[in-house]
């Protein structure tokens, strides 16, 4: 039994769209983030990551506003401002470790960072 | 609209996927920008203005320059974009996740109104709303966010510094 596929027309965009696509984001960022060896492919996969998060508040938000309690739907955006500004700063920081490292161990690779390793 | 909407999807996910498989960091960086790109065009699809413009400006602008610049101030190590050891249990755990997510909100019961599409409902302008309330009922919030920037700025300056000082010591000492 393969479902009938509607036409485009037919389609509306809903709010579970855009949480299956942040979802898919999401997932994507964390097999980035965990499986690369370089230290600034895994700030790669936690910036998806952010990114996908920024969707879902954004698509709440959006989607809220016919919700009948839904008074003040921009309070998500705002959210998203500080995210924002967040992986602003947490950018600068991890890429500036990421530089700082390489200075003293002349390698970025996060498998021959084990100093603390027990 | 809806075309807009798979298409801007789609362009998102795949290069997020091709961040993923592209052998060389730089070109893993370069799908990266494309991938917040098409992520602003979703945020324009949800009529979110000004966050679109922030994050290209902030994300495919500023952040994208930043990690140029570590990969480029890193010249001898690595750039084949390698994985770990960790690359089996790390794809069973993001697709557990995504498919998670999935699941849980195409199953959930949403409100009625919430499937009944973007074009059927207006939605207000965004930019002066987001001003009044963040000098407004978010004050507090922002005047963190800013104090947090400053620390950011005075950390990431602090760190890459250090070195050079001490190595100016060391010439010192050596002269």
């Amino acid at each position: 039994m393969i479902p009938e596929i509607p036409a485009l027309d037919e389609i509306t965009i809903t709010l579970a769209h855009y949480l299956a696509v942040s979802g898919a984001v999401f997932g994507i960022g964390v097999v980035v983030a965990l499986s690369k060896r370089n230290a600034v492919a895994v700030l790669m996969g936690i910036e998806l990551m952010l990114n996908a998060v920024n969707l879902t508040l954004l698509a709440f938000s959006r989607f809220s506003s016919a919700f009948p309690a839904g008074e003040e739907p921009i309070a998500g955006h705002v959210f998203v401002v500080f995210v924002l500004t967040v992986a602003a700063a947490e950018a600068a920081i991890a890429l500036a470790m990421a530089v700082l490292l390489y200075q003293r161990r002349e390698t970025v690779d996060l498998d021959r960072v084990n100093l603390m390793r027990w | 609209m809806v075309l807009g909407f798979f298409a801007l999807s789609g362009i998102t996910v795949l290069s997020a996927l091709l961040v993923l498989v592209a052998r060389n960091l730089l070109h893993s960086l370069a799908f990266l920008v494309l991938s917040f790109l098409g992520m602003a065009g979703l945020f324009i699809t949800l009529s979110a203005d000004f966050i679109a413009v922030a994050q290209i400006l902030i994300y495919a602008g500023s952040i994208s320059v930043l990690m140029v610049f570590a990969v480029m101030l890193t010249p001898l190590a690595s750039r084949d974009n390698g994985n770990s050891l960790y690359v089996i249990p790390a794809a069973l755990g993001g697709l557990g996740l995504a498919s998670l997510i999935g699941f849980v909100a195409i199953d959930t019961d949403w409100d009625e109104r919430s499937t009944r599409g973007l074009a059927e409902t207006d939605f207000p302008a965004t930019s002066n709303v987001i001003g009044d309330l963040l000098l407004g009922r978010y004050i507090l919030a922002f005047e963190i966010a800013s104090v947090l920037l400053l620390f950011a700025l005075l950390g990431a300056i602090v760190l890459v510094q250090e070195r050079q000082r001490t190595s100016r010591s060391q010439d010192e000492g050596d002269a």
